[in-house]
């Protein structure tokens, strides 16, 4: 009975929904909701032997594989830059927490401003060290662009809970591994690195599923996917294909893949975060 | 010359509080040295200037001939136990007793035997391949002594090692340690606050106060001759009983309450009121005597007997051979050995 708000909640906000877009996925409807026809796996199949479709994938494992690494390494480094800092501990990491309270748009048009191809500050300055800089043409550099700015958000969220997986750490551990002989570089890497493992793990799998699903705002306000689809990740084309392409069923399909693929990582976390090695 | 030296060694916060005040002295080679004191006495904090932890405000140490205020822990040839032994979680115990040999760069079959000797000498073979999770508190404590052993440093370091674990386990680890030391002959620097611990384990202890080094000496210079009242009180258990009394004018004789003592000698003191100090174990019962005290409680354990009694509203421990019949409320003369007494300045609590 107590739990009964709460399983409302999920039906109505949740199962309802998923189910839908499953039954939706399994329909095609024409551009104005005219026509329906029930067609079984065939918007599936048509997914699988599209090509552009299985680049997308691709994309999106690159680009989510690019914005957990480049979020955790800079965050990771700034932790322990932070667990060393002893004056203006405080100022220090408010400053890096920031980042965490823009919204994803507000700091997509951020970057935006700051790599605007014909006005944007840095990009004057790669064009004037001779580097040219036009992420609304080239896609490697929109690609590079969403990665950062998707990146950079999600920074001060890793920052905080390195931070405390090293604060965490025994004093004393850090103090007999500098009685036995071990820089500072050294002690990073056997002795904190090694203990925050899980924390690692938890933030990976956090981080990848960050960029899939909740970095839409940045990638719409950025390049909207483009130049030539060359930052369209699942999540864009999901609303791509269903909200300007009008393909429903389709849109529908992918999002339930989506959907398997969430339920499938958040397996992935809990069995191992269960078993995260206990000291 | 001194294996250890210690010169007007302070340590000054900068909040500006002073956790230790100039504390000289040498430690021969060898030498098992225990710093003792109460809970916030500066004794931790000691210790870790001496292992490069704490930064030493004034003065200077030595170790083996060299001036290490300016060295890094690792530079400074010592191994440190910890009181939680801070074991590397994430390691087997014989790469936690690996670690140091191979930072320093020392070849892997010269580490596999050194390793293996102290697994030997510690009796932990079996349990290398293990982690420290797996281990019960005095196994762990054998790792983290072995760690520190297997480095062969100059000095070993012992933060309370031994307070995480149960009484029995204690006393048995005191002697391991003990001999261990004897037997390896490395100078060691031991951190407790437990005084038995301190007297069975020393060949010379510190008590410290405030971060003042009230005496250094012998455990039985210090138990026959306490330099101050603190020390008196703080060694030998139960504690030194302290009267407030006052010398006659003629220096011969000290009174308080209702009794009178005789000296045997005149006592040299600038001012007539004085504190007495006397052991619990240092009293015979007696038929007729000048100190009669009230029994309140009586612990008996078997070999000897324990009396909480007072004199007057001082209250005074009493401890006895034998079982001694007694209850609430009765009356004892007692005799103190006169060769027993210590008397401490008032103001100063320095011995007279």
């Amino acid at each position: 009975m107590l739990v009964a708000p709460q399983i409302i909640i999920t039906l109505v906000f949740f199962m309802w929904p998923a189910s839908q877009a499953v039954y939706q996925s399994l329909l095609i409807e024409d551009a104005f909701g005219g026509n329906t026809a029930f067609v079984w796996f065939d918007n599936f199949k048509e997914l699988f032997e599209d090509d552009h479709y299985i680049k997308t994938v691709g994309r999106t494992f690159f680009y989510s594989a690019m914005v957990a690494m480049l979020s955790l390494s800079v965050s990771l480094v700034l932790a322990a830059m932070a667990d060393r800092v002893i004056k203006g501990t405080g100022i220090y990491r408010t400053l890096l927490i920031w980042p965490y309270a823009v919204a994803p748009v507000v700091a997509g048009a951020l970057w935006v401003f700051l790599f605007y191809p014909t006005t944007g500050i840095v990009s004057t300055f790669l064009t004037s060290i001779g580097y040219e800089w036009n992420h609304q043409l080239k896609g490697d550099q929109a690609m590079a662009l969403v990665v950062v700015a998707a990146a950079w958000k999600q920074i001060s969220y890793n920052f905080l809970f390195f931070l405390a997986g090293m604060q965490a750490i025994p004093k004393s551990l850090i103090e007999a591994a500098s009685i036995d002989a071990a820089s500072p570089f050294k002690r990073f890497w056997t002795i904190i690195f090694p203990l925050i493992t899980p924390t690692t793990f938890f933030l990976l799998v956090v981080n990848i599923v960050y960029a899939f699903f909740e970095t839409f705002g940045i990638i719409h306000v950025v390049t909207k996917g483009g130049p030539a689809n060359a930052t369209e990740i699942l999540v864009y084309k999901v609303y791509n294909d269903g909200f300007v392409g009008l393909d429903l069923g389709g849109s529908a399909a992918q999002s339930v893949i989506l959907m398997v693929l969430v339920i499938g990582m958040t397996i992935f976390q809990f069995k191992f975060i269960e078993r995260k090695v206990e000291y | 010359m001194s294996h250890i030296l210690l010169k007007g060694v302070e340590k000054i916060y900068p909040n500006g509080y002073k956790a230790i005040h100039g504390i000289d002295m040498e430690i021969e080679e060898g030498e098992f040295i225990v710093l003792v004191g109460p809970s916030g006495c500066g004794k931790s904090t000691l210790l870790r200037m001496v292992a490069g932890l704490e930064d030493i405000t004034n003065g200077e140490v030595h170790i083996a001939g060299r001036k290490v205020n300016d060295l890094e822990p690792s530079q400074r040839d010592i191994a440190m136990v910890f009181q939680n032994y801070a074991l590397y979680p994430h390691m087997t115990n014989y790469k936690n007793m690996a670690y140091g040999l191979k930072n320093l760069g020392t070849p892997k079959d010269e580490i596999d035997k050194r390793v293996k000797e102290v697994a030997k000498l510690l009796e932990l073979e079996d349990l290398l391949d293990r982690r420290p999770k797996e281990l019960s508190g005095g196994q762990r404590q054998r790792v983290a002594m072995g760690r520190a052993i297997v480095r062969k440093p100059t000095a070993f370091l012992f933060d309370e090692p031994l307070s995480n674990l149960d009484a029995k386990l204690r006393v048995q680890m005191r002697l391991v340690i003990k001999n261990l030391q004897a037997r390896l002959g490395t100078t060691t620097l031991y951190v407790t606050h437990d005084q038995v611990e301190a007297m069975t384990m020393a060949d010379r202890l510190i008590v410290l106060k405030d971060g003042i080094a009230e005496q250094i000496g012998t455990p039985m210079e210090l138990y026959d001759k306490p330099e101050t009242k603190f020390v008196g009180g703080f060694i030998g258990s139960p504690a030194m009983n302290f009267i407030d009394a006052t010398l006659s004018s003629d220096f011969d004789e000290i009174q308080f309450q209702d009794t009178k003592l005789p000296l045997k000698t005149k006592l040299n003191s600038q001012s007539s009121n004085i504190i007495f100090g006397f052991r619990p174990e240092h009293v015979t019962l007696v038929d007729n005597s000048a100190m009669s005290l009230h029994v309140e409680l009586v612990e008996h354990l078997g070999a000897e007997s324990i009396i909480h009694a007072k004199l007057g509203e001082t209250p005074i421990t009493l401890r006895l051979n034998g079982h001694i019949e007694a209850k609430n409320g009765d009356t004892l003369n007692v005799d103190i050995d006169a060769d027993r007494y210590h008397f401490f300045e008032k103001e100063s609590g320095l011995r007279l």
